[in-house]
């Protein structure tokens, strides 16, 4: 059943405007509603581009790598919940996209990818730049698409902007060949969805709330364990709501950062390898996980046959696949959180024993646990700045109603732990793929979709090397991110574990940005040479007066170089493949903990 | 080894067996045997697979084959409920001595002969995988040449069919 057999009336076809597949694409595009696009074209987009020059209702902003398009596209889509378009050429324009779609894949980011296809008689020859797109994306995009026909495109690009935004959010490819976006066809609008196999659930059954609400009346050590999904359903309200009706305390996983409010006292923080204690302890011996929207994900779990042995579960999600995966369900429910949690908020209400439900003996044990193993750090001895009091100031001065976008490594996880998130879209990383490189273009995104706000991408030296390239595009389109080097001369994170499971054996993982080395780049002139403010830090007294104008500075972007020490590492950790019962709260500093419980 | 019958409706699009055999290798799922072929609906095309779950619960295999946008309908085809055949070319060695047993063994087992020359015959033999398990115990002794095989092919038994569930509403 393709496209050319949708019901269309003879009327609308021939009362349609007949205007190019390329054309069509830009219109398609205007009448979804998409308002900013990020792309660079090449030869098989090229008729793409001619009309968008001529678009009113579309912003595209031109990048300097296909990739910066992607992760520009997933931030925009990340700080707001909207559907993130990005746009490139065939062959190596595409597969520059490829990291950017496999990371909206694991973080389920509404992500629309148009790509250029060789002409249709081509494909298949090893034409110039021809790849297989559609083939490599197939198993990292929620669906894909190619088209080969002018009249297919409004259908086909209608529908992939459809499945990337609702459900279970994705990303979706569309690669179009050029004859198709140069062939004349009738644009008929609006245009029929034919998706037979795409039926997402988001209602879910009143009997399994019933019984949510009852397991959660029974237990003794609930906690929420809130996942991104929470973010992606828009259903932070709901949540705040529910658990204070319930009282139970709740984690935020790497996703869910901002999903419920730090500040909020049944906060414990977030949950995992580099979680706070009380946070994977409460996981670890609770008796009823209330799974809203995660995925227990290895690095939430650690080893998973011992996570949270003694819980039942209640697991809710949009994604049926998810529910079983990795842990069996006592309550699984598939659905929209949103509703999902309206609807458990209702039912517990009407559940009689839940005025009697007691945490206290709960609570008592978890608050000594949050008394004795706050987050914390220690000062590095080797007399180079702390990356956590920096992280710290930059989320003081700059409040919770920034955006906040980090690359992957030591700084992300400082990031996530000592900036307090009070709303949800405030907090935007690669939590599945852990892409280094991420958060330059991402947070570029974000400012292009929220221009009022403070965006900051928390950068590390690694992985500000590998997309700062899209600083050209900031400064040249009055997108005016701020960048916050921490830089400690390292691939830290792989430092850090050299440090603690390879004997201190340092293979390959010095950068020589920092502190007594040659400073190759020079982030304060490669920021100069972008035509970006340029500020290096390395005194205590330096931070808050460099964040300070880093904040009044709008009229470029600006780059922050923190010299920090290379020895500062993330703690607590759960070393990989043990239980979470083994936490370190700093090195050698396992806490007290009654395991055998 | 633990095996299931699972019949898939699915929309006929350029790479759909290649996502449904992505899907399988990338997760881990083990497909014993597959047969596609065209459904009594234009358009759509019916997938016939025997999966192995030994490692995995079937419902993980079936919650991400639904995932796939082409795919329609999943159904698990329970043996006692429905019809299952396998579809088998045999070239066996033969000589004046060995015809007349070879031949005689494809009409006990109702297969046919297709294609007969001096020192072979192709045989051609329909049925159950045990049948045709049987049937080529049988023929070893005499010398398999060549063999090709089809994916079980199964079908509920009764009135209903999958595209009514599918299409009632």
């Amino acid at each position: 059943m393709s496209t050319e057999s949708l019901p269309t009336t003879p009327d609308a076809a021939s009362n349609a405007p007949v205007i190019s597949g390329a054309e069509a694409v830009v219109r398609t595009l205007e009448l979804i509603g998409v308002t900013d696009v990020f792309g660079l074209p090449g030869g098989a987009i090229l008729p793409v581009y001619d009309p968008l020059m001529d678009s009113k209702k579309l912003r595209h902003i031109l990048v300097r790598h296909e990739q910066g398009a992607g992760h520009a596209a997933q931030g925009y889509a990340s700080s707001t919940g909207k559907t993130g378009v990005c746009i490139a050429t065939s062959g190596p324009g595409a597969t520059n996209l490829v990291t950017a779609i496999a990371d909206a894949y694991m973080d389920s980011v509404p992500l629309l990818a148009i790509t250029g296809q060789v002409f249709s008689h081509l494909m298949g020859t090893d034409a110039f730049q021809e790849a297989d797109i559609v083939g490599i994306t197939m198993p990292i995009t929620k669906h894909s698409f190619l088209v080969t026909k002018a009249e297919d495109i409004p259908a086909t690009i209608a529908a992939a902007y459809h499945i990337a935004s609702t459900g279970r959010p994705g990303p979706v490819l569309v690669d179009i060949t050029k004859d198709a976006q140069q062939a004349l066809a009738p644009f008929i609008w609006p245009a029929t969805l034919d998706l037979p196999g795409y039926r997402p659930v988001t209602k879910a059954h009143g009997k399994q709330i019933q019984a949510a609400a009852d397991l959660i009346v029974e237990a003794k050590k609930p906690v929420f364990y809130v996942g991104g999904g929470i973010i992606r359903s828009g259903a932070s309200k709901e949540l705040l709501e529910l658990v204070n009706l319930v009282g139970a305390p709740v984690v935020t996983t790497l996703m869910a950062r901002g999903a419920f409010p730090d500040s909020h006292e049944n906060n414990l923080g977030m949950p995992g390898m580099h979680g706070t204690v009380p946070a994977v302890l409460a996981l670890q011996e609770s008796d009823l996980l209330i799974t809203l929207g995660a995925r227990f994900d290895d690095r939430v779990t650690g080893k998973a046959s011992l996570f949270a042995p003694n819980a039942k579960v209640i697991h809710v999600d949009i994604d049926p696949a998810e529910i079983g995966k990795i842990r069996a369900a006592e309550v699984p429910i598939v659905g929209d959180l949103k509703d999902v949690i309206a609807d458990l908020i209702e039912t517990y209400k009407a559940t009689p024993a839940a005025k009697s439900a007691d945490f206290t003996e709960w609570w008592s044990t978890l608050n000594s646990l949050r008394k004795e193993y706050p987050l914390g750090y220690s000062e590095p001895t080797d007399g180079l700045l702390a990356p956590q009091h920096i992280i710290t100031r930059i989320g003081e001065l700059s409040g919770p109603e920034a955006i906040y976008a980090s690359g992957v490594g030591q700084h992300q996880m400082w990031a996530a732990q000592f900036i307090k998130y009070e709303r949800p879209n405030a907090w935007l990383n690669s939590g599945g793929a852990g892409t280094m490189g991420y958060s330059v273009p991402a947070a570029m995104g974000a400012k292009v979709a929220e221009p009022d706000r403070v965006v900051w991408a928390i950068d590390g030296d690694g992985c500000f090397q590998m997309t700062n390239q899209e600083l050209a595009t900031c400064t040249i389109n009055n997108i005016p991110i701020k960048v916050a080097i921490i830089n400690n001369s390292s691939l830290g994170m792989v430092r850090q574990w050299q440090t603690l499971f390879y004997d201190g054996r340092y293979s390959n993982t010095d950068l020589n940005t920092g502190h007594d080395t040659v400073r190759v780049p020079d982030f304060v002139k490669l920021a100069d040479a972008y035509g970006a403010l340029g500020i290096r830090v390395t005194k205590e007294e330096e931070i808050d007066a460099a964040i300070k104008l880093a904040l009044e500075t709008n009229d470029r972007p600006v780059v922050i170089d923190f010299v920090v020490s290379a020895d500062s590492m993330v703690w607590p950790m759960v070393p990989q493949g043990v239980s979470n019962s083994y936490v370190q709260y700093a090195r050698d500093h396992a806490p007290t903990w009654d395991t055998d419980e | 080894m633990s095996t299931h019958i699972l019949s898939l409706l699915v929309e006929d699009k350029p790479g759909l067996l290649t996502r449904v055999a992505g899907l399988f290798a990338r997760r881990g799922f083990n497909i014993e045997s597959l047969a596609v072929g065209h459904s009594e609906i234009e358009g759509l095309s019916r997938i016939t697979v025997v999966v192995d779950v030994e490692n995995l619960p079937l419902e993980q295999i079936t919650k991400q084959l639904n995932k796939l946008v082409n795919v329609i309908k999943i159904v698990e085809l329970d043996p006692e409920q429905s019809v299952a055949r396998e579809h088998m070319l045999i070239k066996v060695r033969v000589d004046n001595s060995t015809r007349s047993q070879v031949l005689e063994a494809v009409s006990l087992f109702r297969a046919s002969v297709v294609d007969v020359a001096a020192d072979a015959l192709v045989i051609e033999v329909t049925g159950n995988s045990a049948k045709i398990a049987a049937f080529l115990k049988l023929l070893e002794p005499y010398g398999i040449k060549e063999l090709a095989q089809s994916g079980l092919l199964a079908i509920g038994r009764g009135s209903k069919s999958i595209t009514e569930r599918v299409f009632k509403n």
